[in-house]
């Protein structure tokens, strides 16, 4: 269903396609827990991580499951690669393509970056965030986390709080959870909400975080970054903590099962209080554990596999 | 030297002309317009223009032609052709060269160079300000002396109001007017397209509505304190109209121009990342679109204008933050524009208003048909399709969201004095100034 096909929106996924990887992810979860953790399935493939900007968990994430697949990986980075020598992204992924990759994971500060690069290789192109478009393989751990609880994702009620502005995992998850049928609700500084939100996706715009967060099943917290001070979109992390912040006294007012879900890294004392990280209803390491899962079932996807 | 341009429609609003007829042109001017078929042609050119359209050669207030400086996208050679191939007899060159145009002696050159090429009259504006790094005023008199028609630090706004009160309140002394790009540096910070649907759902930061608005109250304040000229630059939103409206009721000394970009597409041009449709300001929503048609209708923009911006691959074939603002235009303006006339937006002779006397009236110039007139004709096949491609194209740079889509409305031949500058059907194409 997706064989053959680049990842780069979750708006190019439909809800059968979201099944067959969730599907595929699932049994693929299996391998990560066995001690011999190989799957002989993409020996002699080769997967390349281009990483223009920072990250740790994404990366590795895509790393160990192309590995645990046998795939040969190799990755470069925007420093100490030929991009700091001012080498035009056009040249660069042009460069990787002759070397003949058979798919090439992207990270990218430009929105729109990852559909630059598909149109210009012939490997596979997964997007792995680009700027403040998308990160599709963080909105699909995510549905996967969301539906290991619920078992199911339709009618399902989710709160989005924090910088919808800036967040490509929010854009994702908008667009995923819209196709699989969930309510979802957001909530965020007036300054961080970015404009025609509802007719942009379908989501309702809650007045307050303890609006968005009343009676949700799922309560997901999105990171605050640091230079939003700097840039005047708010006065302090202090007031963010006490305005926006979800402690225990908010998280009550969710739904008795509710989960909190947040794509790490974590402020802690800032979006979250450190009490409901480490509490009960935390997943935020069920989502970290699926996300190999479900990086695996991408990568396999892609690359021709049959569904696991 | 004789012309007779046989059998065509004769059409200038502004002269109030409107007849199948034969114009005759002696020594550069308009010297009799006849009945059709009745004038003799002995010893003069003819040219056949039956089911022609025969306009006053259009001008275009707005153009970057990059020369000196960044002559890989455009240099005046290559943008007075594509000036020719669209009917365009003059074009206002904007001041954002390297280094830019802000003293007498670049002024001269580029009047020299293009004077020589003969293709196209190019008119240079001045910067406002020196180095059009918004500090200090730019010598005005100077500028005007070597022959500036304008002011202008297009693409870098003065911030600085109290620089721009200086520079209204200075300007006349020279009786040049103040090209405004008018927008609010800050309320645009790093934003890539309009701020709205589009923008949200892509990722992109956004450049809002009030960013132009805001600027545009300013100038007319200032204009309207000072007694000074404003001519605001490619106006994009609903509110800026309704403020420059405002302001001409009131008496202000304003005009403004639209160009066939904003009046024709919208932001979700720009759906696909589409470096193209990348510009500023930025194409807006459906609504500010419609808005600016009605400005050209009802007069309040006095002028449609490119903004003809060349980039070449390295600006464009990048990722969209990345990516340099602008787009081609000079070949694409007619058609564009005669679209609004048949979608029954506009009434014919508004439309050629607008691409003739109307931006020619903003320098206190004319562009008429009536006898004794300066020759500048364009000569109009008003249904044959065509399309922008590497054939046609003019320019060295190929950056528009029109390249390759169908048009409809060519250029035939251009006639600058009463000397053929451009015949699409001739070999060789080119007369320049020989």
């Amino acid at each position: 269903m997706i064989a053959g096909r680049h990842i780069l929106s979750m708006a190019d996924l439909d809800a059968a396609a979201i099944e067959q990887i969730l599907a595929s992810a699932q049994g693929f979860l299996q391998i990560s827990r066995r001690t011999i953790k190989k799957v002989p399935s993409l020996r002699g493939r080769t997967v390349i991580t281009a990483f223009f900007e920072a990250s740790t968990r994404t990366r590795l994430s895509f790393e160990l499951a192309a590995k645990r697949l046998s795939a040969d990986t190799t990755n470069i980075s925007a420093s100490g690669s030929s991009v700091s020598k001012g080498e035009s992204l056009h040249d660069t992924v042009q460069t990787l393509d002759a070397m003949r990759p058979d798919a090439v994971v992207i990270r990218h500060p430009h929105s729109g970056a990852a559909g630059f690069v598909a149109a210009r290789v012939s490997a596979r192109v997964l997007n792995a965030g680009d700027g403040q478009h998308e990160h599709p393989s963080q909105a699909l751990l995510d549905l996967l986390t969301m539906r290991q609880r619920f078992g199911r994702l339709e009618g399902l009620k989710v709160a989005i709080i924090g910088d919808i502005l800036h967040s490509r995992v929010a854009r994702s998850n908008l667009i995923g959870l819209s196709t699989m049928g969930a309510e979802v609700r957001v909530a965020g500084p007036r300054t961080l909400l970015p404009p025609a939100l509802g007719a942009s996706y379908r989501c309702q715009v809650a007045d307050s975080v303890a609006a968005a967060i009343d009676g949700a099943q799922v309560v997901m917290v999105l990171r605050l970054q640091r230079e939003r001070m700097a840039t005047g979109f708010l006065p302090s992390l202090r007031e963010y903590a006490i305005e926006y912040g979800v402690n225990a006294r908010l998280l009550g007012r969710a739904h008795p099962e509710a989960i909190l879900m947040h794509p790490g890294p974590v402020n802690r004392g800032v979006e979250l209080s450190p009490d409901v990280v480490d509490g009960g209803r935390s997943v935020i390491l069920d989502q970290v554990e699926n996300g190999v899962a479900v990086r695996m079932a991408l990568l396999y996807l892609t690359l021709g596999g049959e569904p696991a | 030297m004789k012309l007779i341009i046989q059998n065509g429609r004769v059409l200038d609003p502004g002269a109030g002309i409107d007849r199948i007829a034969d114009l005759l042109v002696v020594d550069g001017r308009v010297a009799e317009l006849a009945a059709a078929g009745s004038l003799a042609p002995q010893d003069a050119e003819v040219l056949e223009a039956r089911g022609r359209w025969v306009l006053p050669g259009l001008c275009d207030l707005h153009v970057h032609l990059r020369e000196p400086g960044e002559e890989y996208k455009e240099d005046l050679a290559s943008g007075a052709r594509a000036a020719a191939a669209g009917g365009f007899c003059t074009v206002v060159a904007m001041a954002n060269t390297k280094p830019p145009i802000d003293n007498g002696e670049l002024v001269a050159r580029a009047l020299e160079r293009s004077a020589s090429l003969g293709l196209c009259r190019v008119l240079p504006v001045g910067t406002v300000t020196a180095g059009r790094e918004g500090k200090a005023l730019a010598p005005f008199g100077e500028l005007r002396r070597a022959g500036a028609v304008a002011l202008s630090d297009d693409g870098a706004p003065v911030a600085d109001a109290q620089l721009l009160r200086r520079a209204f309140e200075y300007a006349r002394d020279f009786d040049l007017p103040i090209l405004s790009h008018a927008e609010d540096p800050r309320l645009s910070l790093a934003g890539q397209m309009h701020e709205g649907a589009v923008s949200t759902r892509l990722g992109l930061t956004g450049i809002p509505s009030v960013s132009e608005e805001v600027a545009v109250a300013r100038d007319i304040a200032l204009a309207e304190y000072t007694g000074g000229r404003l001519h605001v630059q490619h106006l994009s939103t609903a509110r800026a109209v309704e403020l420059i409206r405002a302001a001409k009721a009131r008496g202000v000394r304003v005009t403004a121009e639209v160009t066939p970009h904003h009046f024709t597409l919208t932001a979700e041009a720009v759906a696909e990342y589409d470096t193209a449709a990348k510009v500023m300001p930025p194409l807006r929503d459906e609504s500010d679109r419609r808005a600016l048609i009605a400005a050209l209708a009802d007069g309040t923009a006095d002028a449609i204008a490119t903004d003809h911006a060349p980039h070449s691959s390295i600006e464009k074939d990048v990722p969209f933050a990345e990516a340099a603002p602008g787009l081609i235009g000079l070949q694409t303006a007619l058609p564009l524009a005669l679209d609004l006339w048949r979608q029954g937006h506009l009434p014919l002779e508004t439309v050629i208003t607008r691409l003739t006397s109307g931006p020619a009236a903003v320098l206190g110039r004319q562009a008429s048909l009536a006898v004794g007139s300066v020759a500048d004709l364009v000569l109009v096949d008003p249904e044959a399709g065509w399309s922008l491609n590497d054939e046609t194209n003019q320019s060295k740079s190929r950056n528009t969201p029109f390249w390759g889509r169908g048009l409809t409305g060519r250029v035939e031949a251009t006639i600058l004095a009463g000397r053929l500058v451009y015949a699409r059907s001739r070999s060789p194409i080119w007369l320049g100034a020989g």
